[in-house]
């Protein structure tokens, strides 16, 4: 950042911090390339970044849907997911994949699974995929999660599969949580994943994807994975990895080596900033005519000629 | 706090399912010469209880409590989102619990109950039960 000294001042950073903020409302483009993170706001004018190259493909992440929720501040959750789903429908490219990644339903109750897939029916998407929230699997110990989301996957729900050159891995860190613990992938989905990786090239892209961030943000509310650093370290040799989670209800990043973290937004409540409330609980207060501009889902471009990934923030004002 | 033998709080708690007499508890039958001779043969033992745990921002209250044996204990959850009761020894486990739902557990037996929420594990507590 090209930052002059004699220029920080009160107003300074202020002017600073409401652009910061400006970011926050309107979205934001991260590119990746080659393992450097670069940004741009939506408004920004129009560069040669990877976001706007045409895109060999594209695929969509939302999360969060909490189906079944009916309280302060969205009374009409379905409505929103319904929201966000018009929007994926149009997007100018058809997305190969939609990713899901958990806290489908509140409860875990038939009725909300059912809801959940009647909405997600009418995404126009050629394949989708999930992972579990804590909400989907806590009531039943994930039996009605993998009644209906779990063929084709291993133990609670973990997977992976290969789509045009980038190897997807969906893992699933929200069960058997141990008290005072946080997220927790276990030692037989980090077995199987060390071998699910041993056949993939260093040059493959990895996108993996998770409910509970496998980075730790606020591990006083339990966001983040206990033993994400035993994934992580399998993930290590791969020239890109972009690690897409949710269960906190809000966009935030950050790059470490080759590795960028993203977590996206909910389709149905925002959630406080880390230690900005005196838990991490649904935000009550927020207006509604705000509350579009704090749901949204994450496209993600790729770009095989220029080896990029670009997250694209957008929320369903 | 009232004061009563053993063997009446038990008759007053332990209903069916309960495999063990409180009288019978070898603390009870131990008496030396140097001890107060109205209280040989006797445990003193306060009145079993009703007695709420309150569910609020993701944090039990209070959050350690300490209970007389064959006390009931009660959780309210005023969360807007769901929570579990579990102990971390499998003594006992609720539902899913929405807001304002609750969930009650009978303490027959003496020690050190930790718990926690399965969905928010950050979330532990204590009971004591004496």
């Amino acid at each position: 950042m090209d930052q002059k000294n004699n220029d920080i001042s009160d107003n300074v950073d202020r002017r600073n911090f409401l652009k910061c903020m400006a970011w926050v409302g309107t979205g934001m483009v991260w590119t990746m390339n080659n393992g450097l993170l670069s940004s741009r706001t939506f408004g920004a004018a129009p560069s040669a970044t990877a976001a706007d190259a045409p895109a060999d493909f594209t695929f969509v992440q939302i999360s969060d849907s909490h189906i079944g929720f009916a309280k302060p501040p969205n009374q009409d959750v379905t409505g929103t997911l319904k929201l966000a789903i018009d929007r994926i429908n149009a997007l100018p490219a058809r997305p190969d994949l939609l990713i899901h990644t958990g806290d489908l339903t509140h409860l875990s109750k038939p009725e909300e699974f059912d809801t959940v897939d009647q909405v997600l029916k009418s995404a126009k998407v050629a394949e989708r995929f999930y992972v579990p929230g804590e909400h989907d699997v806590f009531a039943d110990d994930a039996k009605a999660y993998l009644d209906r989301y779990g063929k084709n996957t291993r133990g609670l729900g973990w997977h992976s599969y290969t789509h045009r050159g980038i190897h997807f891995v969906g893992l699933v860190n929200v069960a058997n949580l141990k008290p005072g613990g946080l997220g927790t992938l276990g030692q037989d989905q980090l077995d199987w994943l060390k071998k699910d990786l041993e056949g993939v090239a260093n040059s493959t892209p990895l996108v993996v994807y998770a409910h509970v961030p496998l980075w730790t943000i606020y591990p006083k509310w339990g966001w983040g994975t206990q033993d994400s650093e035993a994934a992580l370290a399998l993930m290590k040799r791969f020239a890109s990895v972009t690690v897409l989670n949710g269960h906190i209800h809000q966009v935030m990043q950050k790059t470490e080596g080759n590795i960028t973290f993203h977590t996206g937004r909910s389709t149905a409540f925002p959630q406080p900033q880390p230690g900005q409330a005196e838990s991490p609980g649904p935000l009550k207060t927020v207006p509604a005519e705000k509350l579009r501009s704090m749901l949204g889902l994450a496209q993600v471009k790729y770009t095989e000629t220029q080896h990029t990934l670009a997250v694209v923030d957008a929320t369903l004002e | 706090m009232i004061l009563l033998t053993a063997a009446t709080a038990g008759a007053s708690t332990c209903g069916g399912g309960c495999g063990r007499v409180p009288g019978s508890d070898p603390r009870g039958s131990t008496t030396t010469i140097n001890r107060e001779p109205a209280m040989a043969g006797q445990i003193q033992v306060a009145t079993p209880q009703t007695l709420n745990i309150s569910i609020d921002n993701f944090t039990f209250t209070p959050a350690q409590l300490t209970v007389p044996t064959g006390s009931k204990v009660v959780w309210i959850n005023h969360d807007d989102v769901p929570h579990t009761i579990v102990s971390n020894t499998k003594a006992f486990k609720s539902k899913a619990l929405d807001t304002d739902d609750r969930f009650e557990h009978v303490f027959d037996a003496p020690g050190n109950y930790p718990y926690f929420c399965s969905v928010h594990p950050h979330m532990t507590a204590m009971i004591i039960v004496k």
